[in-house]
């Protein structure tokens, strides 16, 4: 039998006593009923009130089940809503940058475009809202693999085709670029996935720091790209705007 | 680039509003630099009720003032011209030696002068001032509420004779006190506020004295109409003294420019709690005979006035709210979408809105509410469809209305408002329409009308064109339904409109 964590089964058993009733129980309660020291049993209270699991009653310091634990359950993030917070950055990030934006999420081993600001400038375009990108070459695909654990395992379950000469399909070179998507805290993709295209995306974080989402620049890559590199004004602009969006859904300064 | 705006000068606009006031500050590209908003309180003295305390107002407006002002880290001399846009039609009296409001403002949704509307009407009606105004007798306008004012505060009729009060919508109120107040602040209205009161002549831009006479409203208490762009005066005190006050306009009107909806047929669409839609219909004012109204759009200095056709739909986005409070079945109003995107279509069913009867075209009080074509297949996904439907086939009854009245055909409608965050909303919008919906890229266009109208005042702007110039584009949805689908649609939706009627019975 696998090896399992004490303090996890002592802290589930908790929880379902806690859930056992409409009871509130005392710190005593918990510890006899569980035949557990005091001490051992305040310190897993406490952890689980940390993280919302569990709430004390502030007048006679008896523990419940926190709020948390609901929203455990039906907690995801409705990407209508999610555009809905990002409309006016979105705005904003086009006429700053003078690109089109995208705002993407995971969906079946892709990228779903939720969300598209046309390019500030009078030409004809057309509205991608339920368009797909791929994962493994996009800007936004690539914010998600190096964020979220759920898209970096689709990763390596999808198809990785080669769009271009550019597109990188190894995989151990692509855990290189989300290493370092990582620690610079944006993707790029340079005619990786269409000729001439180059992009710029962030990730986008709710209030439990959960990557939900990924924004990003698309244009040509002669403005997108200076000497070879992508512009740093614009990765800047695309950054203040993904952090702007995650202040909106509740996410702490980072 | 990102800190290109961060540039002066600047335009401030300040938006007093039915829920807030709030300022934003704007530069030369109309993006924004800097928001700040105070809400201020709703006060339901009795049922139909609604007034608010203008001094809270007023006192709000110079806070959000201050705020912006320092939020964009600049100073007075930044700041090229204020722009004021305003709730509309709500009224305020107040004493012009003491700056002191007589009684709290009457808002525009307050219904305490049915009565006397219909009193008003005498034997003809509701259309008795149609033809100077291009309004109906209906609680909203301001004349009936300065009426109401007159009679039932005490001793207010004799001051008002001697001179000593001052009446005003809300732009009048703000720019009387920005400007000194009781020590010198200029008493004005522009044409479009001006437009809502029911007491202005909509070809001569006057107030008409038949209509103050039959209304027994003294000429003395009531604004000078102004243009809705032009120097009012400047601001003493504040964040801005100084700084020239240069346009009003009532919010939908403001939308309207903000839009830059500047040609004859041009239209656009606010989709907010209710939805408002205004189309430009040139130099001549329209007569509507399919229930619309007929107001001023707006007039640049001296130029000839532009006048518009209105279309207001009362519940659109609080049906959503419905949904969400009253029916639970959704848990935030963008959740309406993704509960309507799990079906393909309305599944037969047809949802029509009217909560407290219908509005244009129609104008049935004793209308009320209906969901029809119920089977045992609809799910509330369906609902949710319908729901957005609703919206979608109202647009469309008030287009169809503006282009019997006009004759011009929507060639494309703008859209702002909270609910253009709505992609299948706006898709079906323009399948109803079988015409574009384009989504600008400043939501803010109220604001920005303000600001624009201001800015062209004081030559911050050469002209219309160079505010043309600075319109994006940031979506546009075109239609995708057949022709055939759209007529049965269509066609079903008016025969639940249809059910809805004769409802409540004995209306008096």
């Amino acid at each position: 039998m696998a090896r399992t964590i004490q303090s996890l089964e002592r802290a589930a058993a908790m929880l379902r006593l806690l859930a056992g009733g409409e009871r509130r129980l005392g710190l005593s309660d918990v510890a006899s009923a569980l035949g557990l020291a005091k001490g051992t049993a305040h310190g897993i209270l406490r952890t689980l009130q940390q993280e919302g699991f569990v709430e004390q009653d502030p007048a006679s310091g008896r523990y419940q089940l926190g709020a948390e634990l609901l929203r455990l359950g039906n907690s995801y993030l409705d990407v209508h809503e999610l555009r809905a917070r990002a409309l006016l950055w979105a705005d904003d990030l086009a006429r700053s940058s003078g690109e089109s934006v995208y705002l993407g999420v995971l969906h079946q081993q892709g990228v779903l475009i939720v969300h598209h600001v046309f390019r500030p400038d009078d030409s004809r375009q057309v509205l991608e809202v339920g368009a797909m990108q791929p994962l493994h070459s996009t800007a936004l695909g690539k914010v998600l693999c190096a964020y979220d654990p759920v898209a970096h395992s689709q990763l390596l379950e999808a198809e990785r085709e080669a769009f271009t000469v550019r597109t990188v399909t190894a995989l151990p070179d692509l855990e290189g670029v989300l290493d370092l998507t990582r620690a610079r805290g944006w993707a790029a993709d340079v005619e990786e996935t269409w000729e001439g295209v180059a992009s710029v995306a962030a990730p986008i974080h709710d209030r439990h720091r959960m990557p939900v989402g990924a924004v990003g620049v698309m244009g040509a890559v002669e403005r997108v790209c200076e000497e070879g590199e992508l512009r740093a004004q614009l990765v800047a602009a695309v950054r203040d705007c993904a952090r702007a969006v995650s202040r909106d859904l509740g996410a702490g300064r980072f | 680039m990102t800190d290109a705006h961060m540039q002066g000068p600047f335009i401030a606009a300040i938006d007093q509003g039915t829920t807030s006031s709030r300022c934003i500050v704007f530069d030369r590209d109309g993006r924004i630099v800097s928001v700040d908003q105070k809400e201020h309180e709703q006060i339901f003295p009795k049922p139909g009720w609604v007034e608010h305390d203008a001094k809270e107002i007023w006192t709000n407006v110079q806070e959000v003032v201050a705020g912006a002002v320092e939020k964009a880290g600049i100073t007075a001399a930044d700041v090229k011209a204020i722009g004021i846009t305003n709730q509309r039609e709500t009224t305020l009296m107040w004493d012009k030696n003491t700056g002191e409001p007589v009684y709290n403002a009457i808002v525009w949704q307050d219904t305490r002068t049915d009565a006397l509307c219909k009193e008003l009407g005498r034997n003809v009606g509701q259309d008795r001032f149609r033809r100077e105004t291009g309004l109906p007798l209906a609680s909203y306008f301001s004349g009936p509420k300065v009426r109401w004012l007159l009679d039932n505060v005490e001793g207010l009729r004799e001051r008002a004779e001697a001179g000593d009060i001052l009446f005003g919508t809300m732009d009048s109120w703000v720019i009387w006190n920005l400007t000194g107040g009781a020590e010198g602040g200029v008493h004005v209205t522009d044409v479009t506020n001006a437009s809502r009161t029911m007491l202005m002549n909509l070809r001569k831009l006057e107030w008409d004295d038949r209509i103050l006479s039959s209304m027994e409203i003294p000429a003395a208490v009531l604004p000078e109409i102004r243009s809705s762009a032009e120097v009012y005066g400047t601001a003493k005190g504040g964040a801005l003294a100084g700084v020239p006050v240069a346009s009003a306009l009532g919010d939908q009107q403001a939308a309207l420019f903000g839009q830059t909806c500047f040609d004859q047929g041009e239209a656009k669409s606010t989709y907010g709690t209710g939805t408002f839609m205004l189309m430009n219909t040139g130099d001549e004012p329209v007569q509507s005979y399919n229930g619309l109204l007929t107001t001023v759009g707006y007039r640049i200095g001296d130029q000839k006035p532009v006048y518009a056709l209105e279309g207001s739909i009362a519940v659109t986005g609080s049906l959503v709210q419905w949904m969400r409070d009253q029916m639970g079945l959704i848990k935030s109003a963008a959740e309406i979408e993704t509960l309507a995107s799990s079906v393909e279509d309305n599944g037969g069913a047809y949802f029509v809105p009217a909560f407290s009867g219908l509005f244009a075209p129609y104008w049935r009080s004793d209308a009320r509410g209906v969901i029809a074509g119920l089977t045992r297949y609809v799910t509330k996904a369906h609902i949710a469809r319908a729901v957005l439907e609703a919206t979608a086939w109202q647009t469309r009854e008030i287009t169809d209305a503006m282009t019997k009245d006009s004759g011009v055909e929507l060639t494309a409608l703008k859209v702002d408002g909270g609910m253009t965050s709505n992609n299948l909303l706006m898709q079906t919008l323009s399948d109803f329409l079988d015409a574009p919906v384009v989504r600008p890229m400043v939501a803010e266009t109220t604001c920005l009308g303000a600001a624009y109208a201001a800015g062209l005042a004081v030559g911050f702007w050469p002209d219309t064109d160079a505010l043309r110039a600075n319109w994006r584009r940031a979506a546009e949805w075109t239609p995708r339904m057949d022709a055939d689908t759209r007529d049965r649609e269509y066609k079903s939706w008016l025969k639940a409109v249809e059910r809805t009627m004769g409802w409540i019975e004995d209306e008096e």
